[in-house]
């Protein structure tokens, strides 16, 4: 089976003025689809510059990155655009969500950039945000809404396109323990389901909950558990 | 990303920052209303100056004695007698002429007139037949001057409506008084009707037979201007030529150039008048438009500012997929959006501006589909050169940067 994603020596450097600092060093590994993957390391570890390049928010200075039997290498930015759109769905510490517009309109977001029509974008959104409990709240704007609620509007969007991952850079990072586990189970649902599921963490409770922990350290990894059933 | 739904996105926006919006577009709306205004007023002289040009008689050709090259040595035309009565005979006469309709001639010099006590200088035209509806000269009471009256150069006067203010009081009827002119006693059997506000009035001339003024008053055989009428606007300029040739044979010229009248249409002038009311409105619609690029400034200004400020929202749209040219297309589209808004309210404005002033000026406004176009058309151009740059930076923002910007 070819899977999902195919990370062969990966290697990130940054050219920050004189001294060029190695941010990842030969990084190699495989997902399966349906996998849920949790990538920990302190902070500096070169775990957010991972997550970058898997989101193709970066590309690396050496190595092949294939995802969903995409090669991204040598990819320009529209390219790498529409990976993201077709591909990757984002959940973000910051939540990032357009604080002007309403949970609906941000769902949306993803799907007028792939093209999808108005009516089909509206009830997409709308069942998606139902599913993670804020049929409630379908034309709140962010500011009214509270951080859980706001990160579960942006995991309704990153389903959006109906990527082949979803990319959760640190999403409980601003939140307290009782939302966190809540969003926790919405990710334990939506891989029972089949999605394919990436975590980036520092903290260990949260990473308990994936299948499978790939542990990095000064752009090395240290640890990978493998599959876990 | 369709275009409507990126409009939509760019009034939003705009709208929740109502202020500004306003503030910066006040160049624009500035700029575009003054550009209007001075457009409009510049049609609306130009139209007044050629409705009155026209009132002097349409399809008019004037033919003038002295050639059109006379150096100072030859002498101006004032003091050349090339032109005869019997020219404008030929010219009735002449077969040739199939473009030609009317055909006047006039002697004009100045003399004292008076009647009892009072007395005045002015023109006194000395005129034949069809002068009057050539210059469009209506006779209001009495009659006008005749074929008949030039045959027997009887002594008989047609008077402007000005002429009556100066010499009669008001009590007594003119028509049928005498008066004098240089002396030499006239009837007056016609007073002419006024012609108000005109750039050359006749108003205060008086009108005698030709052969009268000739013969009698001044003793000479030479005319100071025949008057032509095309047969219609088309035939002005194949008029102007057949009359041309007509009086080079006439006067037994051979060269062209050594001719010794010329002939001018009202179209010419019409077209002198035109080109100076033309340059003056460029002159001050080009001070305008510097305006307009003030203004185009202040909407890159804030547009860099629009950019900026929305780093980070930059950054989520590209992380979610947005191209490149999605961007630019929507910080264009707002810029365009935001100058277009300036564009429609500064047309108002400029149309407010002009209505009001021609109104008090008394001149005809014209809002011309040009002028509306050109504000439209110009905002939206200043929307796309000065929001160009802004939206270009927008899009090449990294979407890492972007997204970790505070």
């Amino acid at each position: 089976m070819i899977p999902l994603i195919d990370v062969k020596g990966i290697t990130k450097i940054y050219n920050g003025g004189e001294i060029a600092t190695k941010a990842l060093s030969d990084v190699s590994f495989e997902i399966e689809k349906g996998e849920f993957v949790a990538i920990v390391g302190p902070s500096g570890s070169g775990k957010s510059t991972l997550m970058h390049i898997l989101g193709c928010l970066d590309i690396p200075t050496s190595g092949t990155y294939i995802i969903n039997g995409r090669n991204v290498e040598n990819m320009n930015d529209d390219e790498l655009a529409n990976i993201r759109n077709k591909e990757i769905g984002f959940v973000f510490q910051a939540y990032n969500l357009l604080s002007r517009t309403t949970s609906i309109k941000n769902v949306c977001l993803p799907m007028i950039y792939a093209g999808i029509p108005k009516t089909e974008r509206y009830e997409r959104a709308k069942k998606l945000l139902i599913s993670v409990g804020l049929g409630n709240k379908l034309f709140n704007s962010p500011n009214q809404l509270s951080g859980g609620e706001k990160q579960r509007v942006a995991i309704a969007r990153s389903m959006a396109t109906e990527p082949s991952i979803i990319l959760a850079d640190e999403p409980t990072g601003n939140l307290a323990s009782k939302q966190s586990m809540e969003i926790m189970d919405i990710f334990d649902e939506l891989n029972i389901k089949g999605n394919t599921i990436i975590l980036i963490t520092h903290e260990e409770n949260i990473a308990k909950r994936a299948k499978r922990i790939i542990s990095i350290m000064d752009g090395k990894i240290v640890n990978d558990t493998g599959r876990l059933n | 990303m369709k275009l409507l739904e990126i409009l939509e996105e760019s009034i939003l926006v705009l709208k929740t920052n109502r202020m500004r919006t306003v503030l910066s577009v006040l160049g624009i709306i500035i700029g575009i209303g003054s550009v209007i205004s001075l457009i409009t007023l510049g049609e609306a002289s130009q139209q007044s100056v050629k409705e009155r040009i026209q009132s002097l008689g349409s399809n008019l050709i004037t033919i003038s004695p002295g050639g059109t090259q006379s150096g100072f040595l030859r002498g101006g035309p004032d003091d050349a007698k090339t032109l005869k009565y019997n020219d404008a005979l030929e010219i009735e006469k002449s077969d040739r002429l199939t473009t030609v309709d009317k055909v006047a001639a006039s002697y004009s010099s100045r003399a004292q007139i008076s009647f009892q006590e009072n007395n005045m200088n002015t023109n006194v035209i000395g005129i034949t037949e069809n002068y009057f509806s050539l210059r469009n000269i209506e006779i209001e009471y009495g009659v006008g001057i005749t074929q008949k009256d030039i045959g027997t150069s009887s002594k008989v006067v047609v008077i402007g409506n000005g002429v009556i203010e100066e010499l009669f009081t008001g009590k007594v009827n003119p028509i049928g008084q005498g008066i004098r002119i240089d002396g030499n006693s006239f009837k007056i059997i016609g007073i002419t009707k006024s012609k108000g506000s005109e750039m050359v009035s006749s108003d205060n001339s008086v009108f005698i037979p030709l052969t009268t003024a000739q013969k009698v008053l001044y003793g000479i055989d030479h005319v100071t201007s025949i008057l032509v009428s095309a047969k219609n606007e088309e035939l002005i300029d194949p008029a102007m030529n057949q009359l041309g040739y007509l009086l080079l044979e006439l006067h037994g010229i051979k060269n062209p150039e050594d001719a010794d009248f010329s002939i001018t249409s009202q179209e010419d002038l019409l077209e002198t008048v035109s080109e100076i009311t033309g340059t003056f409105t460029t002159l001050l619609t080009g001070i305008a438009a510097i305006s307009l690029v003030v203004g185009g400034i202040g909407i890159m200004n804030i547009m860099l500012v629009t950019v900026t400020e929305r780093t980070r929202e930059i950054g989520i749209r590209k992380a979610l997929g947005a191209k490149r040219k999605t961007i630019t297309k929507q910080f264009l589209v707002e810029s365009i959006v935001l100058t277009l808004t300036g564009g429609v309210l500064g047309l108002l404005l400029g149309i407010g501006v002009s209505l009001i002033i021609t109104k008090t000026m008394g001149l005809p406004s014209v809002i011309s589909i040009t002028s509306i176009s050109l504000a439209v058309g110009v905002s939206c151009l200043i929307g796309i050169i000065f929001g160009w740059y802004p939206a270009h930076r927008a899009s090449k923002l990294q979407p890492i940067e972007a997204l970790r910007y505070e």
